[in-house]
């Protein structure tokens, strides 16, 4: 498995502790059924990448998030557009 | 015709956590105001508040549903808990189809929703937590405790001001008089200790002026009295249908035999006497009680001039010459006025009358008032066999609700 970089760590991170799960069992390929993350969770994860990351998710864009790649491309384009560091 | 028992008992309030504590200190006469510690008080002119002390909601919630609840649902959540345990139902599939909540609400999940929109507001959060909405929504309450307790029958919040956990309680004793549930968890809860809420009261110049010493703000039917006492927490009844809780043995702490329910038609704020009057007199023809049977009644009271010398025209209008004979007290002297619990915390007060025989006092009583000429029990608890009695809700809005309980 590959190391993963910072955001994806974060996005891990968050995961686990949304769901109160060992970091290890998530991997970029987990989806969220999976992963047990229903709607409301769903919700919650979301505003707290939004939260962590300084960035809005547009609603088009949370609607495609189904797994934890999805995830951290979805991370990666928003920053990209708009630049700013990710804070832990 | 199906008649309904109260066979659960469950209270938060600011004399403490559980019916033990409340009974305790109603039966002291011990005062649960003091000075606000549960919210920001920079902008209050009145900080003072029957707050519930040390409530962890952690100690009922786990840490996913702490996320999802706002305090006053966590104080519903805790009341329905330990009404549920007393109560030592079990339930099958079939009865919890028969089985609902009904839990009252005067504002809902008003100090989540303070804190959404100050951080909308003031500051300027980008965004709201996802959760907002079924935190502050009226029904949270009854819908966590549905799922809680897995409860599939008729399900609804009622809020009418401060009559809300009254209504709550006496519709959910209608729907299981009417063969419609077997079973209710009924009450009410609020927790309006926030800033833009104690705020809102202060504007309406209904609020007691805190004072040096905050225990003797509220001071129902006495003529230096000077505004009501905001308080906070639930009460919640297990409702029963009679036959159902003799033949499992349940405890029965009283009968609830009547429900009265009327609208004054005329004012959003200022009380009316005819309205009250003829809800007192529904509750006690659907209870086939005379008035001369009635003992105690546990008093709206608020404390504001309007309402106690109304209240005290109310109880001679309906019960003449008897009126000098009831014992009468307001109990938000020491719960202070818990919006959309009050209703059910004053029954609790009431079921103590029926079961303890003592008979909560009316505290900070001074100086009678010509206009408040009744016996309002001040002072000091009473030690007195009551096997009748009434609580009496009369909301803002003109809205009226009263119970009226029997040794069973």
């Amino acid at each position: 498995m590959t190391e993963l970089d910072p955001l994806e760590k974060k996005v891990v991170e968050l995961i686990a502790q949304k769901k109160h799960i060992p970091e290890e069992s998530i991997t970029l390929d987990s989806t969220f059924l999976e992963l047990g993350i229903d709607s409301l969770d769903g919700m919650d994860l979301l505003f707290n990448f939004e939260e962590s990351f300084k960035l809005t998710i547009p609603d088009e864009v949370a609607q495609q998030m189904k797994s934890v790649r999805q995830v951290t491309d979805a991370l990666r384009a928003s920053l990209a557009s708009a630049p700013q560091a990710p804070t832990t | 015709m199906r008649r309904v028992v109260i066979t659960g008992l469950g209270g938060v309030s600011a004399l403490g956590i559980g019916v033990p504590a409340l009974w305790e200190g109603l039966a002291a006469g011990r005062s649960g105001v003091r000075r606000v510690t549960v919210c920001d008080t920079a902008m209050l002119t009145n900080p003072i508040a029957a707050e519930v002390p040390s409530f962890d909601q952690a100690a009922y919630l786990s840490s996913d549903q702490l996320l999802l609840f706002d305090r006053y649902s966590a104080f519903a959540m805790a009341a329905a808990g330990e009404a549920w345990a007393e109560a030592g139902l079990e339930l099958t599939d079939e009865e919890r189809e028969r089985a609902g909540v009904l839990i009252g609400t005067g504002m809902g999940g008003v100090t989540r929703q303070d804190d959404a929109y100050r951080d909308l507001y003031d500051r300027k959060s980008p965004r709201s937590h996802p959760f907002t909405i079924p935190r502050i929504m009226y029904n949270a309450a009854a819908s966590h405790i549905s799922m809680k307790y897995r409860l599939g029958g008729a399900t609804l919040c009622i809020s009418t001001a401060c009559a809300s956990a009254s209504h709550a309680i006496g519709e959910a004793a209608e729907l299981i008089r009417s063969d419609r549930a077997d079973v209710m968890i009924a009450g009410g809860a609020d927790a309006p200790v926030a800033p833009g809420v104690v705020k809102a009261w202060e504007a309406m110049r209904v609020l007691a002026p805190c004072g040096d010493d905050p225990a003797a703000a509220c001071r129902p039917f006495s003529a230096d009295r000077q505004g009501l006492v905001l308080g906070e927490g639930a009460g919640v009844v297990i409702l029963e249908e009679w036959e159902r809780a003799v033949r499992r043995g349940a405890v029965i702490h009283a009968e609830l035999a009547g429900y009265g329910a009327t609208a004054d038609a005329s004012h959003i704020t200022a009380p009316g006497v005819d309205a009250p009057a003829r809800a007192i007199r529904q509750a006690l023809v659907q209870a086939g009680l005379a008035p001369e049977q009635v003992e105690y009644v546990n008093a709206h009271g608020t404390a504001t001039r309007l309402n106690d010398a109304t209240e005290t025209t109310i109880l001679k209008r309906v019960f003449g010459d008897h009126a000098r004979n009831l014992a009468i007290s307001s109990t938000k002297s020491m719960h202070g006025h818990m919006m959309g619990a009050s209703g059910a915390i004053e029954l609790l007060a009431a079921v103590m009358a029926i079961e303890r025989g003592i008979v909560p006092p009316t505290i900070n009583y001074r100086q009678p008032d010509p206009e408040c000429d009744l016996d309002y029990v001040p002072n000091q608890a009473r030690e007195m066999k009551v096997d009748v009695a009434i609580s009496n809700s009369f909301a803002f809005g003109g809205l009226n609700a009263v119970l009226a309980i029997r040794r069973a």
